[in-house]
């Protein structure tokens, strides 16, 4: 069982990682009530990447709530992940307007060619394939975020290509530094 | 602040605008983003100062959604006394030369326009270049703004957006913003404003249609120390980004739609739910909050009167099922978004027990113009019942795409074939889907009905939040349908059985189906699950997930049948 400390303040994380004391700072303005709860778990998914065991447990502690109410709600919300993603992220929509353009088509090239499902990271960490919902470029079907750049009007080609190209650049990046 | 000098910043913002001899407007909206806006926003801002002319000649101005986003990015020109020019698919070449186009070197330019004849060595006035046929490069990027992409529109809503920066109250106010808000400081009672509202037959853009007057009074008559107001900016379906494009492009007008409704109903304090999806739309509004706080329209004493109210930003974390006014209570309570049974209904109880009035992004945005050209000026607008306009966003198998608005009433025939100018070439329209997940699909042979809420609704599909997919024959009917299934299965939040085990019997007997697996008594199994599905689910994703098997199965049964396995007569001849 999670045990609660007496005061919010004054127990900071052992690691003194500067996000935890970002995290302190928002707990602090949101005056550390329960409501705020999808709010710092917001925050922390976007300063660490990912929720890890270590992090829902400290938020716990923090919010005086039960660890189960912690994962339970981080659980529940899609956006929440809780193992890091790949140095390169590939994101497909596959909203109604993209799927009807022909999403599933580029879901499938990008899996046979790296070898990974949609969710998953290759077993080298270089590159991770997820799914959006709708990214709300539906003008622009199909949609695909490659590392953060959004590109409409894509084909398995061209995605494929270029993604193959990134993840081959950092391969020889890291063999130069080995 | 109080609105006189609201007034005075307007005013000076209008001569600030006016004083330019042209305004160049460049589409930094998302959809033109992720055409490559930013470069072509970048290109304008260097060209120009390369140009070194005197700074009345022209300005960039980053802007919201134009529209026409297949054609992005998009970029309007508007010179003084001269009809805007609107430029389509603008790469960094196409910007570059049209800043050299546009802009004249000389200070005797004024002269050579007076000067009928053309003269050669002003080569840099657009106008000349294209009365000479010389400038025919630039000339086929011009998007005629009399088509009737644009011509069949009726602008409420969308009434700045692509037309200010989003990022400036000042650009907003200029646009007679906050006079609405104003005017109801001033002039109204909490009662009449609520009175106007009703009045003007709008009903909530969400989908459902709720008439939005009446759930404003029904907040207005509770007696609680303390009510609020949301906006619902959990813009779910896929497929659909109306709500996005008004908080990202017109944040302002959002606002002043919620500050209004605070003062209706007695609110005095307020949330903004917007999905974590939505990053420039939370930045934005964020923007606009901070803004409007520092000139006194937001916080203590609105506009110096007496009436009080802040707004707060809660960013949602992706679940479809937060779309539905309980669950999305429970997420900003820090909770799991699961609905509850209504009544009692958020406007007797709701957020943290108190009365909560809950609109949608898009109801909001229509009620600053509803104050300022009257109720009767709305009603005047669309059907008997429904009442306005309705923002769609149009996608799927179209020669245009992009977002549009048009009066209520108007046919899905003149939405695809004048407005989308039609499916393209060897390809057949087939059906237009409504409503997300939560709608259906309409076929050809109902496309010249006019679209209301009451309409859609008698073709087995809704409304919805306006997203608007056009589909053509090569995609497959029961695919299409599992498509959507497969989504309510995955955003069903479990707290009801029938949507938490019905929808996943649904996929398993589509899946069935479409295995070439079944027989003529599945797609009777089929329908009969979706109507138990419908009918006694606890929220409205429940009761509205079975409509595109449902719909699909009443216009398209042949496509199902035809994927049967051999009928049992033919097998026993064999």
């Amino acid at each position: 069982m999670i045990v609660p400390n007496k005061t919010a303040t004054g127990n900071q994380h052992p690691s003194g990682d500067e996000r935890f004391k970002k995290i302190d700072n928002q707990l602090r303005r949101l005056k550390y009530e329960k409501d705020a709860l999808l709010e710092i778990l917001n925050s922390a998914q976007e300063l660490f990447g990912y929720l890890s065991e270590d992090l829902l447990i400290y938020i716990a502690k923090q919010l005086h709530v039960p660890l189960s109410r912690v994962y339970g709600v981080a659980t529940f919300y899609h956006m929440f992940t809780f193992e890091p993603l790949g140095e390169h992220t590939c994101i497909i929509c596959t909203g109604t307007a993209c799927h009807v353009k022909g999403a599933n088509r580029i879901i499938e090239a990008i899996s046979d060619k790296f070898s990974i499902s949609a969710g998953e990271t290759t077993p080298d960490g270089l590159f991770s394939l997820t799914i959006a919902r709708c990214l709300g470029s539906c003008g622009l079907a199909p949609v695909v975020v490659l590392d953060g750049q959004v590109r409409g009007k894509e084909t398995p080609e061209t995605v494929t290509r270029r993604a193959w190209e990134i993840v081959a650049f950092s391969k020889d990046k890291q063999a130069e530094g080995s | 602040m109080d609105s006189t000098h609201l007034e005075a910043l307007a005013q000076e913002e209008r001569d600030r605008q006016g004083k330019y001899k042209r305004r160049i407007f460049c589409c930094t909206s998302t959809a033109c983003l992720s055409a490559g806006a930013a470069i072509t926003h970048n290109t304008l801002d260097q060209a120009l100062a390369q140009c070194q002319c005197d700074e009345e000649e022209a300005e960039i101005v980053p802007t919201g959604c134009m529209g026409l986003c297949s054609q992005g990015p998009l970029v309007r020109v508007e010179i003084q006394n001269h009809a805007p020019l609107l430029y389509g698919n603008v790469s960094a070449d196409v910007a570059q030369q049209i800043v050299t186009e546009h802009i004249p070197l000389s200070a005797n330019e004024e002269d050579a326009l007076d000067d009928d004849s053309i003269d050669a060595t002003t080569p840099h006035d657009f106008m000349h270049l294209r009365a000479s046929g010389a400038k025919k490069s630039l000339e086929r990027f011009i998007i005629p703004l009399d088509s009737p992409f644009f011509a069949k529109q009726v602008r409420v809503v969308l009434t700045e957006t692509g037309q200010i920066n989003p990022e400036k109250l000042d650009d907003y106010l200029a646009h007679d913003g906050y006079q609405a808000l104003a005017h109801v400081l001033a002039e109204m009672s909490p009662e009449d404003v609520c009175e106007e509202i009703l009045n003007s037959g709008l009903r909530g853009r969400g989908g459902a249609g709720f008439p939005t007057g009446l759930k404003w009074k029904l907040a207005n008559q509770e007696l609680a120390s303390e009510k609020y107001v949301i906006v619902n900016g959990d813009e779910g379906d896929p497929g659909a980004y109306m709500d996005r494009t008004v908080m990202e492009d017109d944040p302002h007008r959002v606002l002043e739609g919620m500050i209004i409704c605070a003062y209706a109903t007695g609110a005095t304090s307020g949330y903004l739910y917007i999905r974590g999806e939505y990053p420039i739309a939370i930045r934005r509004i964020r923007r606009a909050i901070q803004a409007a706080r520092r000139r006194g329209i937001l916080g203590k004493s609105v506009l110096g009167t007496e009436f009080s109210f802040d707004a707060e930003i809660r960013i949602g974390a992706g679940a479809f099922v937060c779309g539905e006014e309980t669950a999305l209570i429970h997420s900003i309570e820090g909770q799991r978004g699961i609905p509850r049974i209504r009544p009692p209904y958020p406007t007797a109880a709701g957020l943290r027990d108190r009365p909560t009035v809950i609109n949608n992004v898009e109801t909001m945005a229509n009620v600053p113009s509803i104050i300022n050209k009257g109720a009767a000026w709305f009603a005047s607008i669309g059907t008997d019942k429904s009442k306005g306009t309705k923002v769609f966003a149009l996608a799927g198998q179209l020669r245009n795409t992009g977002l549009i608005e048009v009066p209520m009433g108007i046919t899905l025939q003149e939405i695809v074939y004048e407005i989308g100018g039609g499916v393209p070439e060897g390809r057949e329209f087939k059906a237009a889907q409504t409503g997300g997940p939560s709608g259906g699909c309409i076929p050809k042979a109902h496309l010249d009905t006019p679209i209301d809420y009451e309409s859609l609704r008698q073709l087995g599909s809704i409304m919805g939040s306006g997203g608007l997919v056009i589909i053509d024959d090569s995609t497959l009917m029961p695919d299409f349908a599992r498509f959507f299934i497969d989504f309510c299965v995955d955003e069903s939040c479990g707290k009801c059985v029938p949507c938490r085990v019905g929808t996943v019997q649904i996929r398993e007997q589509l899946d069935k189906i479409i295995g070439g697996n079944a027989g003529p008594e599945d797609l009777d199994r089929l329908e009969n699950l979706c109507n138990v599905v419908k009918k006694t689910s606890l929220c409205g994703l429940g009761q509205s997930a079975p409509n595109p098997v449902l719909s699909t199965l009443k216009y398209f049964r042949d496509e199902y049948e035809a994927l049967l396995k051999v009928k049992t007569a033919d097998v026993t001849n064999n």
